[in-house]
């Protein structure tokens, strides 16, 4: 069992007055509940990112829980497609599938206790909820119910009109939403927040490994460091292009030596998982530098140390909510190239910390710059390293939330 | 002269801000300027200050957002330095900011035969902000304790109390502290700084270097 992380830890990694304003803040809002709902445990950035908030706000004196919806294989498949139809790809949906999802939301509005000062109310498979529950009384705000904001994780900047319009009849019903991006906000006669996910830079994913634990973690990984590796850590969905970065590979590999990791594992809500790693599978065919590495959703202890031996971070999506390997790859002090696509442009300074990319052959192009300017590499690695601890680190995050909870209960 | 002692004691404030969508967005330097002309006053101040308090590490090219997004997504570089060259510190209110900047933008589409647009980049998001206050453990009664306060706050008390003068509550001058306190020498001093040509490091650097000369600190 890893130990236990406390805010003070936080103090080797930020400057110590952002501890202090955290707990000032929280001040304000000590004793209000929090309820956090999202549709998975396990697996998938929002899981991580609430198993790390939970703790960190109980220190801070806010009671907080964190539900997770139940469903069958059928709700999870609609609610894939939903998430592909906001994310811009043309999805069908029958009668029958949106009665399903319904269905299972009133199902899990009946068992859950959604009765917390504030609910957050992450992404589109729970939604729904707030139309199937009464909401009651908030101690203290002087208004009907507590607040409920629904946070959108994904990049819903070019939705399928048809998915938006069904899921917008719910999201009009929030006192709030929360995107990752200004591009994400829709037409909404609600608040429309903005705060940035972030990374737990004292997680088993980020934190500090010897160069023996690194060394470790990759001869089990079956990964030699005999040449500079390029590595992409992100679940196998078509959004993060792994293929792409497969193509990519090939073109440098025509010039320069190098090995290609594509990391990740299919979350428990991701049916679509397992058919884009077979395509990726059929890519990296008969190439021994290739390694796919299929990981469980635990393995974070692995991923940071493939991070960290790695010579550049390569997160090549076309659609993305964040992004936040982005966030992973710099804090580990490693330049890295992103597709342009949602927060990954907001995470990457152009030429400082990174570059971003919109083709194969730009990410080609930029690998190969790199691998032949190693102290260029070097730098970009330090100036994302101190970006990070500004503005992705969890603290900081926490922060906003605080500070969106004092808003909304008028504290 | 000095009456150290004799006023209320100037207690630090931090800050943060919640960000907020406006959900209206400008594709071309006519929308920017409509846009301008409806905004909020918080959404003024958004785009025109708070900059400084998001992002201590360069990141943009300007540090108002109206002046970047002309020049790096419509590239229109001769509108963007010419909202750079605006300095919202030079405007007591914001509606006079916002005369200026609605001016800068017709002046330069009324010498153009065409309304620049952005082409590849992206649209302008229109933003806002509300300002959190929280205090800040530092509390000053004398000019050595003010001077301590500064060294030891969080950057965003520093932004609080010198780049937020509209938005801070009153009794968070400290300008009007100084003067209270009888250094009308030191407020002038600072009254004379310009924020919007530093980074928070480097404005809590000059105030330092005012207090220390001011308690005539050896080598200061």
């Amino acid at each position: 069992m890893p130990e236990a992380i406390h805010l003070d830890d936080y103090r080797r990694v930020v400057p110590p007055q952002t501890i202090d304003l955290l707990r000032r803040l929280a001040g304000r809002v000590r004793g209000r509940s929090l309820l956090h709902v999202n549709s998975t445990r396990v697996g998938g950035g929002v899981a991580e990112m609430l198993s790390r908030y939970v703790p960190l706000f109980e220190e801070l004196g806010v009671p907080v829980r964190w539900d997770v919806i139940s469903g069958a294989e059928e709700f999870f498949r609609v609610t894939k497609s939903l998430h592909n139809a906001l994310q811009g790809q043309e999805q069908a949906f029958t009668a029958e599938m949106l009665a399903a999802y319904l269905e299972t939301n009133r199902e899990n509005a009946a068992r859950l206790h959604l009765d917390s000062d504030v609910v957050i109310i992450h992404d589109p498979q729970p939604a729904a909820l707030i139309v199937f529950t009464r909401r009651p009384a908030s101690a203290g705000t002087g208004r009907e119910g507590g607040r409920w904001i629904w946070r959108c994780h994904i990049d819903a900047s070019r939705p399928q009109r048809r998915a938006w319009a069904f899921l917008r009849q719910f999201v009009t019903r929030y006192d709030g939403a929360i995107f990752s991006l200004p591009e994400f906000a829709q037409q909404l006669p609600i608040p429309q927040y903005l705060i940035h996910p972030s990374i737990d830079p004292l997680s088993e994913k980020n934190r500090d490994l010897t160069a023996e634990e690194v060394a470790a973690a990759l001869d089990r990984l079956g990964v030699p460091r005999d040449k500079p590796i390029l590595l992409q850590v992100s679940r196998f969905d078509r959004f993060k292009d792994p293929v792409g970065v497969i193509n990519a590979y090939r073109l440098v590999k025509k010039h320069d030596d190098c090995r290609l990791v594509l990391a990740g594992g299919p979350a428990d809500d991701d049916p679509e998982g397992a058919q884009v790693l077979a395509e990726v599978m059929a890519a990296a065919q008969g190439d021994a530098d290739i390694h796919i590495l299929v990981l469980p959703p635990a393995a974070h202890y692995e991923v940071n140390a493939l991070q960290r031996a790695a010579s550049i971070i390569v997160q090549k999506s076309t659609r993305e909510g964040f992004g936040l390997t982005v966030a992973e790859g710099m804090w580990k002090g490693k330049p890295v190239i992103g597709g342009h696509a949602g927060g990954i442009t907001e995470q990457i300074i152009e030429g400082v910390t990174g570059y971003t990319v919109t083709s194969v052959e730009g990410c080609a192009y930029r690998v190969r710059y790199l691998l032949h300017n190693p102290a260029l590499a070097s730098q970009m690695g330090h100036h994302g390293r101190e970006y990070v601890r500004e503005r992705f680190l969890i603290t900081r995050d926490l922060a906003e939330h605080l500070a969106l909870m004092v808003t909304l209960l008028h504290a | 002269m000095s009456s150290e002692g004799a006023v209320q004691p100037f207690e630090f404030v931090a800050c943060l801000e919640l960000r907020e969508m406006l959900g209206r967005v400008a594709w071309d330097e006519r929308e920017l300027l409509a846009g301008i002309e409806d905004a909020p006053a918080d959404s003024l101040y958004y785009h025109t200050r708070s900059y400084f308090l998001r992002s201590r590490y360069l990141s943009a090219l300007y540090p108002n957002d109206f002046a970047t997004w002309a020049a790096i997504q419509v590239r229109d570089r001769v509108l963007g330095e010419r909202l750079a060259v605006v300095d919202p510190f030079d405007f007591g209110d914001v509606e006079l900011l916002r005369a200026d900047l609605i001016s800068v933008i017709d002046a330069h589409l009324g010498s153009r035969g065409t309304v620049p647009r952005v082409d590849t980049g992206e649209p302008f998001h229109f933003m806002r902000s509300t300002l959190i206050d929280v205090p800040a453990t530092a509390r000053a009664t004398t000019l050595e304790e003010f001077r301590d306060g500064l060294a030891r706050v969080d950057g965003s008390a520093i932004y609080y109390h010198f780049y937020e003068p509209a938005r801070r509550r009153p009794e968070a001058d400290p300008l009007r502290w100084l003067d209270a306190l009888g250094r009308h020498d030191v407020a002038d001093r600072v009254r004379a700084l310009h924020p919007s040509m530093s980074s928070l490091d480097g404005m809590r650097a000059e105030l330092l270097a005012i207090c220390d000369q001011a308690l005539g600190v050896h080598g200061a």
